[in-house]
């Protein structure tokens, strides 16, 4: 018999098909909870959940704290400028201090890939990645997968194209081996200063251009372009950049008539997509938002033990 | 006192000597060497002997590439317990690198290293001097000075020399005090803040890559610095296939190069870096497996003259972290010994070979004493135990550090007995029946 069996989350790459059919199943049932009058239920009373974020983040620290809190667990944040990290104190021994606490879990969002695994390896609670450097952003790709499957019925066999600058994405990089697990098939296009080396052994396809790349897709996933990286190496002007790599409503004259547009935000309006096609019929990057306070309501119940055959309720 | 090694296969790559033979040894020095049986020791005078038999004996290993901390990070390593982890691992000599705090461009810390050598009394420590100024690559430093203060050599390890005007005019300057210019080829810029091999792995794993090309860029500069200026240049750690190419090319050209590379560019790849692990985190980084293979043809077809260890100690406080946060390097002359004899069980290089590699050739690059077996030469020497097997452990090393990529790695062959000028400086535990 199946069973969600993890301590922690830490990447894509760790996950099986029936473990992401799991966290996804149990997302929809959480789904509901959002929706009542009052959205709040019992499961995880007397738990303690940490999220602690080395990096800025608006939605999935809020999306976060949300879950964890419609599922009746006590929540702490900390943040790098609130935390001793200032203070030069090291990883470990804020985990160490950390788990003395005895937390249940440790959400860590951190600019260095792989900081989470060496976090894990010092702490009894499960951790769950919420973004570590160019690394992985494994539920976020578990919300876009999310939203895929509500949005299509199913993630098999579709086309998805991923746009933007791929190289330093950790959204893309968990979208690729979610996608690609799922039974999905995925090209990246963007300029190629934006493509990693060796990208194909990601198993995706490579088309540099955009306005090639997305014809004939099911999906459109549009990266975002961190302003900080405009040093002029890897692109010339965020205004050449838009006018060559962005989306806008002349490019989607190519699309598929059922496309829809994704986004993980927070989006640079007029630069990676324009302001009335992200706002616009395709795109659902208002129900990834939503989406995303179940995907991590169930991975929250997941690993701290509700895979282990409880009952939901 | 008279010490008399007996029975062992003494293994000199220079006169290409492999054969039984009893090593005699008075005043620090070899005295005879000759067939088993042909020694009655005189009566009077102490003896000690060392029984070599089923074990080889070869010149003292060499390793011309190692940093001891001392002065700056005694906590990582001192040169004395850095020559302690160099004799464990069968070397009679090292030299160290300049890139300690302070740096060693100057003559006091030269004179500082050989003092702290002198004191340590192990293995011999050649001091190699940078070669700029506070490794800045702007101005030359003194190498006459340093020279004669005992520096054996030039270079600005630990960093590429920027300027190719400097690096051009240092080795014209070096031609004067004929001192060796050992080269660390990364161009810095491509390098671009890399923590690992650019490919399949970094792609992977979100982490900065280091491409094959920011090494290769460097060792073609060298080559064609080399070829100006009629002066050989030493390439220090190769690391990937393009390299081995081009350095063979302008070998066959008779430009004036000679090459080194790590046990670890040969033993391991990038997949080793999988999970995370700050103890393969080097530079230059662990490459793919084609890179492998190349640096294994460079080392049998005489392409790579030298294995050298790049002995980098570092403590936790510099590896257990974030990886992008963690030092580069690793700790390695207690390792290398049975890594390149893992080469030459599998078929890669001859013995003899190896062990050239390991002593007579970085002799010869650094001209200093030793590297061969000959009467009335220093007796610096090495017996090894070619099948002793054992699993590389934490606890182990000498070496004040253990970040080492090989813990648990069963090894087979190690050093059991490490002379220098006659003196045994190390003996393990396993030896058998040492005063019999």
């Amino acid at each position: 018999m199946y069973r969600f069996n993890h301590k922690d989350l830490l990447g894509m790459d760790q996950l099986s098909v029936n473990d992401i059919n799991m966290i996804l199943d149990t997302a929809d049932a959480f789904m509901e909870i959002s929706s009542r009058d009052i959205k709040k239920v019992p499961t995880l009373r007397g738990k303690s959940v940490v999220s602690f974020f080395y990096e800025p983040s608006t939605r999935t620290k809020a999306s976060f704290e949300m879950a964890a809190k419609r599922l009746s667990a006590d929540t702490l944040s900390l943040s790098a400028t609130d935390s001793s990290m200032v203070k030069g104190e090291t990883l470990i021994d804020t985990a160490r201090n950390l788990q003395a606490m005895n937390p249940d879990i440790i959400i860590l969002r951190h600019s260095s890939s792989g900081a989470p695994h060496l976090l894990a390896r010092y702490v009894a609670a499960g951790v769950i990645n919420a973004g570590d450097g160019m690394h992985e952003h494994p539920t976020q790709a578990l919300l876009d997968l999310f939203t895929i499957r509500k949005k299509k019925g199913r993630i098999k066999g579709l086309r998805v194209v991923i746009i933007g600058d791929i190289a330093h994405s950790r959204v893309a990089r968990s979208d690729i081996i979610g996608l690609r697990k799922m039974g999905a098939d995925v090209t990246i296009s963007g300029p190629p200063t934006m493509i990693p080396v060796d990208a194909e052994s990601l198993g995706v396809k490579i088309v540099f251009d955009p306005a090639k790349a997305l014809r004939s897709k099911d999906v459109i996933m549009m990266l975002r372009i961190q302003l900080e990286r405009q040093s002029g190496i890897q692109f010339p002007s965020l205004r050449e950049y838009s006018l060559f790599f962005g989306l806008n409503k002349e490019l989607m004259k190519g699309a598929k008539k059922d496309v829809i547009i994704m986004h993980p935000g927070p989006i640079n309006r007029g630069v990676e997509i324009t302001g009335d096609v992200a706002d616009g019929p395709f795109s659902v990057i208002l129900d990834q938002v939503s989406n995303g306070v179940a995907i991590r309501m169930a991975l929250l119940y997941l690993l701290i033990g509700g895979g282990r055959g409880d009952n939901l309720d | 006192m008279i010490t008399w090694i007996k029975g062992g296969e003494v293994i000199d790559p220079r006169s290409g000597t492999k054969r039984t033979l009893d090593i005699v040894i008075q005043k620090g020095k070899i005295e005879r060497l000759l067939p088993p049986g042909n020694f009655s020791p005189p009566g009077d005078i102490d003896l000690k002997i060392i029984d070599a038999s089923g074990m080889i004996v070869t010149p003292g290993l060499i390793d011309m590439h190692v940093h001891f901390r001392e002065p700056g990070e005694e906590y990582k390593e001192t040169i004395a317990t850095g020559s302690q982890a160099a004799a464990a691992g069968g070397f009679t000599a090292v030299a160290c690198m300049p890139n300690t705090n302070p740096i060693n461009d100057s003559r006091s810390v030269t004179d500082f290293i050989l003092e702290r050598a002198r004191k340590a009394n192990l293995t011999r420590v050649y001091p190699v001097a940078a070669i700029s100024r506070g490794l800045r690559s702007e101005s030359l430093t003194e190498f006459g000075d340093l020279k004669q203060a005992g520096a054996v050599a030039v270079s600005d390890d630990g960093r590429p020399v920027t300027s190719s005007e400097l690096m051009r005019r240092a080795i014209e300057y070096a031609r004067f005090f004929n001192l060796p210019v050992i080269s660390h080829c990364e161009d810095l810029d491509l390098s671009n803040k890399g923590v690992m091999h650019e490919g399949t792995i970094s792609t992977r794993l979100g982490l900065r890559g280091v491409p094959a090309a920011s090494e290769e860029i460097m060792v073609v500069r060298e080559i064609l610095l080399a070829k100006l200026t009629g002066y050989p240049v030493h390439i220090a750690h190769v690391s990937t296939e393009g390299s081995v190419t081009f350095i063979k090319q302008a070998k066959e050209e008779g430009i004036l190069v000679t090459a080194e590379t790590a046990p670890h560019y040969f033993s391991l790849d990038h997949t080793a870096l999988t999970d995370f692990d700050t103890n393969a985190k080097m530079r230059p980084p662990l490459r793919e497996p084609k890179d492998v293979e190349a640096i294994k043809r460079g080392l049998s077809q005489g392409v790579i003259d030298v294995i050298a260890t790049d002995h980098a100690p570092h403590s936790p406080l510099e590896k257990d972290v974030e990886f992008d946060n963690a030092a580069f390097g690793i700790i390695g002359l207690e390792t290398a010994l049975p890594l390149t004899l893992a080469l030459v069980r599998d078929g890669v290089i001859d013995l003899p070979t190896a062990i050239a590699k390991l002593s007579y050739n970085p002799a010869s690059i650094l001209s200093v004493k030793g590297g061969f077996i000959e009467e009335g030469k220093e007796a610096d020497l090495t017996v090894i135990d070619l099948n002793s097997e054992y699993v590389v452990q934490k606890e182990g090393f000498k070496s004040k550090s253990h970040n080492s990529p090989f813990i648990g790695w069963k090894m087979t062959g190690r050093a059991i007995l490490t002379m220098v000028g006659g003196r045994i400086v190390w003996e393990s535990n396993e030896q058998r029946n040492p005063d019999s």
